[in-house]
């Protein structure tokens, strides 16, 4: 053991850290975390790799998506809804048991800052995934129909909706306490992902189910990226505009990402 | 309750090195009180942790320990009462309590994936530190703590002593006055104790004063100046070991017996010497008894044994343990 005491050498730092010092140095963690960890990289990609592969080969052929080819329906959808796949929620109980929580409270940060780093490294890893599926994608057959520039905020898109449900996941890992639990809490987002049109057009369910399926936020968000993202006569079929779609995604995306921010944040700060 | 002066051994070498005089007390908590649904965690709890002193919370599961340290470090409001550390009232002004404390929780809280220096880097960071003092902060840190051979490896390498090690030195690099350790050493195995210890010790000689929890009497016994016996939310004897030990009074006459057989016999000897009946430990053949007059109780307690003919393997008197006196002090709920 060395002895040889040298703390003296360090001096107290002047300031304490700032918003973006601490959210990057959080952010920046995950993100070596993830990146570090085999399996979390893997296993990350691969489940959305699944759900495209299973739904264009095995279901797939009994979805009938009109004028629209499935392949062309389905990956817009799995970009659009990625961030509900995400392994937020498990990774965030698990830094409130490491006990990295409470030695994040107990310095200088400013708390509201500490969890913007994690939903920054969430939204860059939900997006890693988003276009390992994309390539895939493109691989099994699925093509853009529309312009580069609408292709380009179609991403965008998918960015933001990222962003947004990566504070519903950070919420559901503050209130879950174990990680074992937030694995379990996350599938609750499922029904939001399947009464959707991401995988099947909302005319072909239930009467009683599909007023719920065509206004809730992943049918609007799923249908802004894919109306972005074929060809303009293709995109008649989805039933509504374009901008429709969008306007609609834009504020459920800011809704939601308001909503649980603040919700997390308050949770955050208040510490337990 | 009676706050002691701090105890004429090690406290005078450590005030010596420190050369401060009249700084706050590092921490000073009156009627602290922390209520959790039907569990009063502080039950109005006092307690003074001199400044340039290590100071041991000693307790047994449930007494509050963490409850308090959660307090000073600011993770937790308290219902009532006031709490000052270093002088900086911690209820009102958190902030400023977060800028001069450094805690290592009783879990490692350091990242597997990294290594060694990324996770000290990444905390220095947090306490304000720019890049560059950030990296010398750790760099200096990790010599400190013994890891710079290992500082580049990942932490899922090291063993469980090197993480704690680590977790500690990740309390330091914001250098700040008061280091706040929640069991240190619980879950370590003995040998890894030791090291730890020393890490510890090395740290008190630089200058830092040290709030630590724990259930172990010889851990208070060998790292602390002051000592505080806390149990259910509240501070049940404070002083330094020494004065903790006197305080019981009274010293122990300890006899071993040669024929596990004379036991008894020999208990009903002692027993007219105290008031307290002799404490009898089979496997190991003895008898201990805590007596007023020592010495001449001892001669009493000879005298008896040898005129009854029964075999010894060993007598004396000594000084009680933190342990008899601790189950003194909590015998309430025994």
């Amino acid at each position: 053991m060395n002895t040889t005491n040298t703390t003296n050498t360090i001096t107290a730092p002047d300031h304490p850290p700032t918003a973006l010092a601490t959210a990057g140095a959080y952010a920046s963690r995950t993100i070596r975390q993830f990146a570090r960890t085999p399996q979390l990289l893997v296993v990350g990609a691969l489940t959305s790799v699944m759900f495209l592969l299973i739904f264009r080969y095995v279901f797939g052929g009994a979805i009938d998506t009109g004028a629209i080819a499935y392949v062309d329906f389905l990956i817009p959808a799995l970009a659009a809804a990625a961030g509900l796949f995400s392994s937020g929620a498990t990774g965030v109980a698990e830094d409130a048991d490491s006990g990295l929580f409470d030695r994040l409270r107990s310095l200088p940060v400013p708390r509201a800052a500490v969890l913007l780093g994690r939903s920054l490294a969430d939204t860059a890893l939900v997006m890693w995934s988003v276009v390992v599926t994309i390539v895939v994608g493109f691989a099994v057959g699925f093509r853009i129909g529309g312009g580069p520039l609408e292709a380009l905020a179609a991403f965008g898109l998918c960015v933001l909706f990222a962003a947004a449900f990566s504070w519903l996941m950070i919420y559901l890992g503050l209130i879950s306490g174990t990680a074992q639990a937030a694995q379990g809490i996350s599938f609750s987002v499922f029904p939001l992902i399947f009464v959707s049109s991401a995988y099947v057009p909302v005319e072909s369910m239930p009467g009683w189910l599909q007023p719920v399926a065509e206004h809730q936020p992943v049918t609007a968000m799923v249908g802004a990226v894919r109306a972005l993202t074929i060809d303009a006569d293709a995109a008649m079929v989805l039933g509504h505009s374009t901008s429709w779609f969008v306007v609609r995604a834009l504020l459920w995306s800011v809704v939601i990402l308001a909503v649980f921010a603040t919700l997390s944040t308050r949770r955050f700060a208040r510490g337990g | 309750m009676i706050v002691t002066e701090p105890s004429h051994d090690r406290a005078l070498d450590a005030a010596a090195s420190r050369a401060h005089s009249n700084r706050p007390p590092a921490i000073e908590a009156v009627g602290l009180t922390k209520r959790y649904g039907d569990v009063e965690a502080l039950a109005g709890l006092d307690l003074v942790a001199p400044a340039g002193q290590v100071t041991a919370v000693l307790g047994p599961n449930g007494a509050g320990k963490t409850t308090f340290v959660k307090a000073v470090a600011t993770l937790l409001r308290p219902d009532r009462g006031s709490l000052h550390v270093v002088g900086i009232d911690a209820i009102t002004h958190p902030q400023q309590i977060r800028r001069v404390i450094g805690l290592a929780g009783q879990n490692a809280a350091v990242e597997p994936a990294l290594t060694g220096r990324e996770n000290l880097v990444m905390v220095a960071r947090l306490f304000g530190h720019r890049r560059a003092a950030a990296r010398a902060a750790a760099d200096s840190v990790l010599a400190e703590i013994g890891l710079t051979d290992d500082a580049d490896r990942p932490v899922r390498g090291y063993s469980g002593g090197m993480r704690r090690r680590l977790d500690l030195g990740a309390s330091l690099v914001g250098a700040p006055r008061l280091l706040l350790l929640d069991e240190p050493t619980t879950g370590l195995d003995p040998r890894t104790r030791l090291e730890l210890w020393g890490s510890i010790r090395a740290l008190v000689r630089g200058g830092t004063d040290v709030l630590l929890t724990t259930q172990y009497l010889e851990e208070a016994d060998q790292l602390a100046d002051h000592v505080v016996i806390i149990d259910h939310g509240r501070s049940i004897a404070t002083g330094s070991p020494t004065e903790l030990k006197a305080r019981a009074g009274r010293d122990v006459v300890d006899v071993r017996v040669r024929h596990a057989a004379d036991l008894g016999r020999t208990a009903d000897l002692l027993a007219p010497l105290s008031s307290d009946a002799p404490h009898l430990d089979p496997p190991a053949r003895r008898i201990t008894v805590p007596v007023a007059d020592g010495t001449a109780r001892l001669t009493d307690a000879v005298r008896a044994i040898t005129a009854d003919g029964i075999e010894l393997d060993d007598i004396g008197l000594r000084r009680p343990t933190l342990d008899e006196v601790f189950l003194a002090l909590t015998a309430h709920d025994a």
